[in-house]
C-alpha cells in the first residue's frame, strides 16, 4: 500500500490515475451513447433496455460506484495537478505564444468544470428527477421527450456535448500517451483516433436532444 | 536593420525586475541573435550603462547554455535552433523583439536573462550511475543493439539540458528533459540494471524541484532545439509505473543531493 501512496504523491502517478480513469470513463461514454441511440428504435426498445440495466440491483450499484469512484479520482487528480502546475510558474511571461498546443488541451480544466456541472445536472434531470417536470420510473422514452421540451435544456445539453467533444479530442489522445500505450511515432501530435472518438461520442449524444427539439422523436 | 528590443532587466535574484525598451539600430541580418545582443551591450557600456546579462558558451548550438524567450517562443522563431544559432535574418527591419528569461519556480532568475538551472543537475545526480564496468572496452559487437533502439537512445541523448522544454510548457514541467535522460540510458542494455531505480529517483527529484506535471500540450517538443519527441515521456511514465508497482526501494537513490 505504501507504494500506492507514494505513486499518488508524484505528478506522474496522478497523471496516470487520470489516464486510467479517463479511459474508463470513455468506455462508459461509448456504451452509454450507443444505449441512448435506441431512442430511435422506439419506446419499447428503450423500456427493454432500461429493464435490462436493472436485471440486478446489486450489479447496477457496483457499476455506479465504479463510475463515481473513477470520476472522483479523475477530478481530484485534475485539481491537485492544476494546483501544482500553477505553483510551478509564479511569474509569467509578458509575451507567450502557443506554438502547437490545441485549444482543446488549453481548455481541459475549464471544460472539465463544465462537464462536472453537466454531470450533476444530467443525473438530477433524467435519473433523480430533481429538475424534471414528470419523471416516471422505467419509462425512459417519455421521460426524455418531456425532459427536452424546453429549448433551454436542449441548448445546455448540446453546448455541454460540444465541450465534451473538445475534452475528448485532447483526452482520448493524451490518455493513451500518459499510460505509454501509444506507438512511438514520427508525428506524435497527430490524433486521428481522438478526433473520431470525440466527434462520434459527442455527436451521438447531441443527436437525441436535437431530434426531440426538431420533432423527429415525439 | 533597425529594431526595438523589450528586455527583462532584473539586478539580482529575488529583486523586482521590469521590461526595459532599447532601440537597436544598424543591426546586420548576418549577426546571430547573441551577436546582436553583444552589439547592444557594447553600446550600453559606452554610454556607461549596465550591459544586459545573458547566458552563453559554445555559440554553436551544442552546450545548452543559451536560452531566451524571444517573442513568446523558447529560443525564438526557428525550429530546431538554439538562440545562439538563430540569425537576425529571421527578423524584419522595424521589428519589435521581446526578450525574457525562462520562467519557472525551479529556474530562479540570477540576473536579467540568466536563470539558475542547477535543478536539472540535481535531477541528473538523482539518476546516479550505470554499473558499466571500467577497464578495457569490450568488443563493439559483443552487445548487439538493434538500429531502431540505438537511434532511439541517441535521439534522447541529444538533449543539451537548455531548459527550453520547461520554458515553453504552460505548466513549467520538466517532463521532456527528465524523460530524455531516463530514456537514453533505459533504451540500452548498459542502462538496464539500474533502470527502475533511476526512473523513480529522477521523477521524484523532478517533482521535488517544483516543476509542474505533464498535460501533453506538446509545446516542449516544438521548442526543443534537438527535436526530442514527447514519445520519451511515454517511456518515462511506463518505467515509473513499472518501478512503483514492483516496489523497488528508491530511498538511497533519491536521498542524494
Ligand atoms: C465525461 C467524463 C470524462 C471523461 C471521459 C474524461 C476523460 C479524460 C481523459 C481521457 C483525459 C486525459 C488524461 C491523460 O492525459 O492521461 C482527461 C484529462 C483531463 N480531465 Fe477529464 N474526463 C471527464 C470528465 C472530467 C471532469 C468532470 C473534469 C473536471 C475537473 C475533468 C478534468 C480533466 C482535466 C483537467 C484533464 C487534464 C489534466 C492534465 O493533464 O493536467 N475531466 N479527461
Ligand atoms: S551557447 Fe551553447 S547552445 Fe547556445
Amino acid at each position: 500500500m505504501r507504494w500506492l501512496l507514494k505513486f499518488w504523491d508524484s505528478t506522474v502517478g496522478k497523471k496516470v490515475v487520470m489516464g486510467v480513469t479517463g479511459i474508463g470513463l470513455m468506455a462508459f461514454l461509448l456504451v452509454h451513447m450507443a444505449g441512448n441511440l435506441q431512442m430511435f428504435l422506439g419506446a419499447d426498445a428503450m423500456r427493454r433496455y432500461a429493464e435490462l440495466l436493472r436485471t440486478s440491483e446489486e450489479l447496477l450499484w457496483v457499476a455506479r460506484l465504479g463510475l463515481i469512484g473513477m470520476a472522483v479520482l479523475h477530478i481530484v487528480a485534475a485539481l491537485q495537478l492544476t494546483a501544482i502546475n500553477a505553483k510551478a510558474r509564479p511569474e509569467g511571461y509578458a509575451r507567450k505564444v502557443p506554438q502547437v498546443s490545441t485549444l482543446a488541451s488549453r481548455t481541459m480544466r475549464l471544460g472539465g468544470i463544465l462537464l462536472a456541472a453537466f454531470i450533476v445536472y444530467h443525473l438530477g434531470h433524467l435519473t433523480l428527477g430533481w429538475f424534471h417536470p414528470a419523471l416516471v420510473h422505467l419509462q425512459p422514452y417519455g421521460n426524455v421527450i418531456i425532459g427536452f421540451r424546453s429549448p433551454l435544456v436542449v441548448a445546455f445539453y448540446v453546448v455541454a456535448m460540444f465541450f465534451l467533444g473538445l475534452h475528448l479530442f485532447h483526452g482520448a489522445w493524451a490518455g493513451f500517451r500518459t499510460l505509454g500505450l501509444a506507438k512511438r511515432s514520427a508525428e506524435p501530435l497527430q490524433r486521428a483516433f481522438a478526433l473520431w472518438f470525440a466527434v462520434i461520442v459527442s455527436a451521438g449524444f447531441a443527436l437525441i436532444p436535437i431530434a426531440v427539439y426538431l420533432g423527429i422523436l415525439a | 536593420m533597425n529594431l526595438t528590443l523589450h528586455v527583462w532587466r532584473q539586478p539580482a535574484p529575488g529583486q523586482p525586475g521590469r521590461i526595459v525598451d532599447y532601440p537597436a539600430p544598424d543591426i546586420s541580418p548576418d549577426m546571430s541573435f547573441l551577436e546582436m545582443l553583444d552589439v547592444v551591450n557594447e553600446r550600453l557600456i559606452e554610454r556607461g550603462e549596465e550591459p544586459i546579462a545573458f547566458d552563453h558558451d559554445c555559440r554553436e548550438g551544442i552546450c545548452g547554455s543559451c536560452g531566451l524567450m524571444i517573442n513568446g517562443a523558447a529560443h525564438g522563431p526557428m525550429k530546431l535552433t538554439t538562440a545562439c544559432q538563430l540569425h537576425m535574418r529571421s527578423f524584419k527591419d522595424g521589428d519589435e523583439i521581446w526578450i525574457e528569461p525562462w520562467r519557472a519556480k525551479a529556474f530562479p532568475v540570477v540576473k536579467d536573462l540568466i536563470v539558475d538551472r542547477s535543478a536539472f543537475d540535481r535531477i541528473i545526480q538523482a539518476g546516479g550511475y550505470i554499473s558499466a564496468p571500467t577497464g578495457t572496452a569490450q568488443d563493439a559487437n559483443a552487445l548487439p543493439i538493434g538500429k531502431p533502439e540505438a537511434d532511439w537512445a541517441m535521439d534522447n541523448a541529444a538533449c543539451i539540458g537548455c531548459g527550453a522544454c520547461v520554458a515553453a510548457c504552460p505548466n513549467a514541467s520538466a517532463s521532456l528533459f527528465t524523460a530524455a535522460k531516463i530514456t537514453h540510458l533505459g533504451a540500452l542494455p548498459q542502462g538496464q540494471p539500474e533502470r527502475m531505480r533511476r526512473a523513480l529517483a529522477m521523477v521524484d527529484r523532478m517533482d521535488l524541484e517544483g516543476f509542474g506535471g505533464c498535460t501533453l500540450f506538446g509545446e516542449c517538443q516544438e521548442a526543443c532545439p534537438k527535436g526530442i519527441s514527447i514519445d520519451a515521456i511515454m517511456q518515462m511514465n511506463r518505467d515509473y509505473v513499472l518501478a512503483s508497482a514492483t516496489k523497488v526501494e528508491a530511498k538511497e537513490w533519491s536521498g542524494s543531493a
